[in-house]
């Protein structure tokens, strides 16, 4: 991941490297996400058994907490302009916030689940619980893997010299991340649940 | 070269992310209402689809800094995501979705 | 600007390269790519064995009818192990060593952008290596094919621990080579020397940036349809489940959506090597260069449109059928481009047939006879007849065998001498060749006619009378025949190693960078980054006469020559520092998965070991102090 020393190595396209192999990396998410979306349309029409999704989808509560990992990319953004201004207490501020609103973001996924569960809708119980399991749950995982490193990240800038304002690549590059797990759930909130209801 | 990192230095202040939230915000909340307007029923798959792309491209364009950043990146992140909706649409077809 | 530099001044100049470090621990900790590059090939040409000695297992079975040499079960597991072997832990694993040897050295940079992250590549590639073969020890191998087709993979016809070490493998090969693609992708993208436009790229740089942008675009379907399949076998999802309403067919898609791009995964690299070479032996620059490039891309986009041809007979319909057929046959035009190229590069060439030389002919030639069994199986009424008969098996292989392994192996031999500092024997790299050749065709090419009178594939035996015992037996002889050739090669290299003769800086009299260092080159490359002029560096230097106008600025639209003085930017040289922590990583990544099969308890500690690797890895200096060159 992050590489400490500040050595700038001039790059052809006057590119950084990192950010580059990033954007690579998330176009290729693009076609992870893609595929297991593509799963879900296609399969979770063939269900057997209930519960179907117009019986248990809460549109109200997922909205809120569409609106929650939409929020916690503002203050994403908030906490890089924090550090692109060298101003720590800030970036600490934002980053903490942010990973807060990601977790009420899993809490609220974890509700849902334990909710569905209760009605009956379990990994095993039809092609519709499979797929929506699998789909929101490898969401839910980069959510996650999201959150520990933007905790590392606030952790990191109690020690000296690691996230400062000539490293805030390093923040950028979370940012980054964290926005395209936000863009994903645009997409999942719109196709799997707003269109079902 | 090193001529074109000015690009990546140019970052909208607070002000502008927090417009850039709030339309966000709003978006949403239409989403949400108009899945409930009967009326609106008809025209509700597209209504929902624009609105979502909408607030795709907003934090694309502005959390992400593609609006600022080297066109490459757009490029990039584009290719992958026009496949990723190709292979969508031409699955759906195949699986019978679209008719 | 810079002074007109000479790179070399003689081709036959010796120079004493300066030793790096050894022992094995700085094997464990390198983030060279050079020696990274060795590890990939020794482990490649290693599993290029094992999956040979499978095929000629197969191939014994087969010699005769009502044999019973192997059992149905065991033979299911050989050409399952087969498939997967040769394309994952052989082809694919075998470009990864050229990428990683040559791309740095050809762009003329001193490193890839990651070069831990390089070494985490190789180090995941032999674990999920050894992962996917454990079950010939433990449990079984797996014995559903290499495209592992649902249900046949499903718990209820795959109850074994087969399929299983299959699934997680793959996806732990996937990591590996995703992994690597990102690398290659941004060291060719942003680490250029300076005037190296893309333009001025050698084709076999442009083949493997266009290869990775395919990685990184296929293999996530293959890691949803594997991730899917391994919910299905562990945790009772219905994917693929048909009572419950999964669809076997969905497989089929997402395997094939990530499997056609695989296709030029692993004949686009191969597809490079061939153009280097052919430039090179043929004393002339390569014909057609923007085409080749183009082509080249052409490829890469149509390939992610043609993955229903594999699916042709599963009743799609005639819309999803004559699209794909469509999309199929436009391959071959960017293939053809390249083709016409490739002989015109030869065409009133002064030509050296050595051996590398010898093996790119023989590249373009079976690949020529394998490309238009390919486009017979474009036409879905033809592919019907086609489908599942050893004709595929003969164009698969054309292609795969005769276009990848000839083009590897005359990469192998051509590049030898910069990465060892010996030459490869002649005359023996030309029995390999010679043997390969001819063994190669007794083997394939009977598979036409096999197929043709309706040999199916994958069955472990056939009866008496079907007329196929005697293409079958020809068919057993020449493999043995690309056995023996491959015996050859190895004696080759052992006696070279010891035996063989000094390899000079540039032994071809070669136009690219990378015969500009010593052989075998210094572990920062290059003294001083060069400054490129033309797509044939060092013909231009060494002709000036003959390839002086190729470096005119502008003349490839863009001459990128940068105004900075190159002796002051270039004068430190920062060497990535070794690292253990790729190593604990990938054993971290792998635990995590074969804890599936274990004991969840490995995957745990796997989780806990990625964890620590994560933070280590991110907190300890990726460079060293300067070294003043």
């Amino acid at each position: 991941m992050a590489a400490n020393h500040v050595i700038e190595h001039p790059t052809s396209t006057g590119l950084d490297n990192r950010k580059m192999a990033m954007w690579a990396f998330l176009a290729s998410d693009c076609m992870f996400f893609g595929s297991l979306i593509t799963v879900y349309l296609v399969s979770h029409g063939r269900a057997m058994v209930g519960p179907f999704p117009q019986e248990i989808f809460d549109i109200p509560f997922t909205s809120v907490s569409a609106f929650v990992l939409l929020m916690s990319s503002l203050s994403m953004v908030l906490a890089l302009g924090g550090i692109q201004r060298g101003n720590v207490q800030r970036f600490r501020i934002w980053i903490a916030t942010t990973a807060v609103l990601g977790c009420v973001f899993l809490g609220g996924q974890i509700y849902e689940f334990t909710e569905f569960h209760h009605a009956g809708l379990t990994l095993e119980s039809s092609i519709f619980g499979s797929a929506f399991y699998v789909l929101t749950g490898f969401h839910g995982t980069h959510v996650f893997i999201g959150v520990i490193w933007l905790l590392s990240l606030l952790l990191a800038s109690f020690k000296p010299g690691l996230v400062i304002r000539e490293k805030s690549l390093n923040v950028e590059m979370a940012g980054l991340y964290w926005h395209f797990v936000d863009i994903v759930w645009i997409v999942i909130f719109t196709v799997v649940y707003l269109v079902e209801a | 070269m090193a001529a074109e990192h000015h690009v990546e230095e140019h970052h909208p202040g607070w002000q502008e992310y927090v417009r850039i939230g709030v339309i966000l915000a709003v978006i949403t909340a239409i989403e949400v209402a108009i899945v409930y307007v009967e009326a609106l029923e008809s025209v509700l798959l597209p209504l929902l689809l624009t609105l979502s792309v909408g607030k795709f491209v907003l934090v694309v364009m502005y959390f992400m800094h593609l609006k600022f950043d080297h066109k490459f990146f757009t490029w990039l992140f584009l290719s992958g995501l026009l496949l990723a909706v190709g292979v969508v649409l031409a699955l759906m077809a195949m699986f019978g979705l679209m008719t | 600007m810079a002074t007109q530099v000479r790179y070399v001044e003689d081709s036959t100049r010796i120079q004493e390269p300066e030793a790096g470090p050894s022992g094995l621990w700085s094997w464990l900790t390198t983030v060279d790519h050079k020696r990274i590059g060795v590890l990939y090939l020794v482990t490649a040409l290693t599993f290029f064995a094992i999956g040979g000695i499978e095929a000629l297992l197969l191939r014994v079975q087969l010699s005769q009818p009502n044999n019973a040499f192997v059992s149905a079960a065991t033979y299911n597991q050989l050409f399952t192990m087969h498939g997967t072997t040769m394309i994952f832990l052989a082809v694919m694993p075998l470009s990864g060593a050229f990428f990683n040897l040559l791309t740095p050295l050809m762009i003329g940079a001193r490193d890839v952008a990651f070069p831990r992250l390089n070494a985490f590549s190789y180090w995941v590639l032999l674990f999920g290596a050894i992962l996917i073969n454990f079950g010939w020890i433990y449990g079984g191998a797996p014995d559903a094919g290499w495209f592992a087709y649902a249900n046949l993979t499903s718990p209820a016809y795959s109850p074994g621990m087969g399929v299983d070490y299959w699934v997680l493998g793959i996806q732990v090969l996937g990591i590996s080579s995703v992994a690597a693609s990102f690398n290659f992708f941004t060291t060719i993208v942003n680490m250029r020397a300076p005037g190296m436009s893309m333009m001025r790229l050698p084709v076999f740089i442009w083949m493997t940036l266009i290869t990775q942008i395919l990685i990184f675009m296929a293999f996530p379907a293959l890691t949803v349809g594997a991730t899917l399949l391994m919910f299905d076998r562990w945790f009772d999802t219905n994917f693929f489940i048909v009572e419950a309403g999964g669809m076997p067919l969905l497989w089929q898609h997402l395997f094939w959506v990530f499997g056609h791009p695989e296709v030029y995964i692993l004949i686009l690299p191969a597809m490079g090597i061939v153009s280097e070479v052919l430039q090179t032996f043929s004393r002339k620059p390569l014909f057609g260069y923007t085409a080749i490039v183009f082509a080249g891309i052409g490829i890469a986009v149509l390939g992610f449109s043609v993955w229903v041809h594999h699916m042709f007979t599963t009743g799609l319909g005639p819309v999803p059928n004559s699209i794909f057929a469509i999309s199929t046959m436009l391959i071959a035009l960017p293939t053809g481009v390249k083709i016409f190229n490739w002989i015109g590069t030869m065409w009133g060439g002064a030509l050296w047939l050595s051996t590398a030389m010898l093996f790119s002919i023989g590249f373009v030639a079976m690949f020529i006879i394998g490309g238009l069994s390919g486009v017979m199986h474009a036409s879905p009424p033809v592919d019907s007849q086609h489908q599942d008969t050893y004709f595929v098996v003969a164009h698969f292989h054309y292609v795969l065998f005769g276009g990848s392994i000839m083009g590897l192996f005359s990469g192998v031999y051509y590049w030898w001498p910069k990465f060892t500092g010996k030459l490869l024997h002649e005359g023996l790299g030309k029995v390999h060749f010679w043997l390969m050749l001819i063994g190669f065709n007794v083997t394939f090419f009977p598979m036409h006619w096999l197929g043709a009178i309706g040999m199916p594939r994958r069955i472990y035996s056939y009866g008496d009378g079907l007329n196929w015992e005697f293409w079958n037996m020809v068919t057993t002889m020449g493999s043995f025949i690309i056995g023996i050739s491959f015996i050859f090669f190895i004696a080759n290299v052992f006696i070279t190693l010891v035996l063989g003769d000094r390899a000079p800086d540039d032994p071809w009299d070669a136009p690219t960078l990378e015969w500009a260092t010593t052989s075998p080159p210094a572990l920062h490359n290059f003294d001083t980054i060069p400054v490129v002029k033309s797509r044939m560096p060092l013909w231009t230097d060494k002709y000036p006469e003959v390839y002086g106008h190729e470096s005119e600025p502008g003349e490839h639209g863009d001459p990128d020559l940068p105004d900075i003085q190159t002796d002051e930017v270039h004068d430190e040289i920062h060497l990535p520092n070794p690292s253990y922590w790729p190593l604990v990583l990938a054993i971290g990544i792998v635990m995590l998965f074969a804890g599936f099969i274990f004991t969840f308890v490995m995957s745990f500690i796997g989780l806990a070991l990625m964890f620590i690797s994560i933070w280590g890895w991110a907190l300890e200096p990726a460079f060293g102090e300067a070294d003043h060159a």
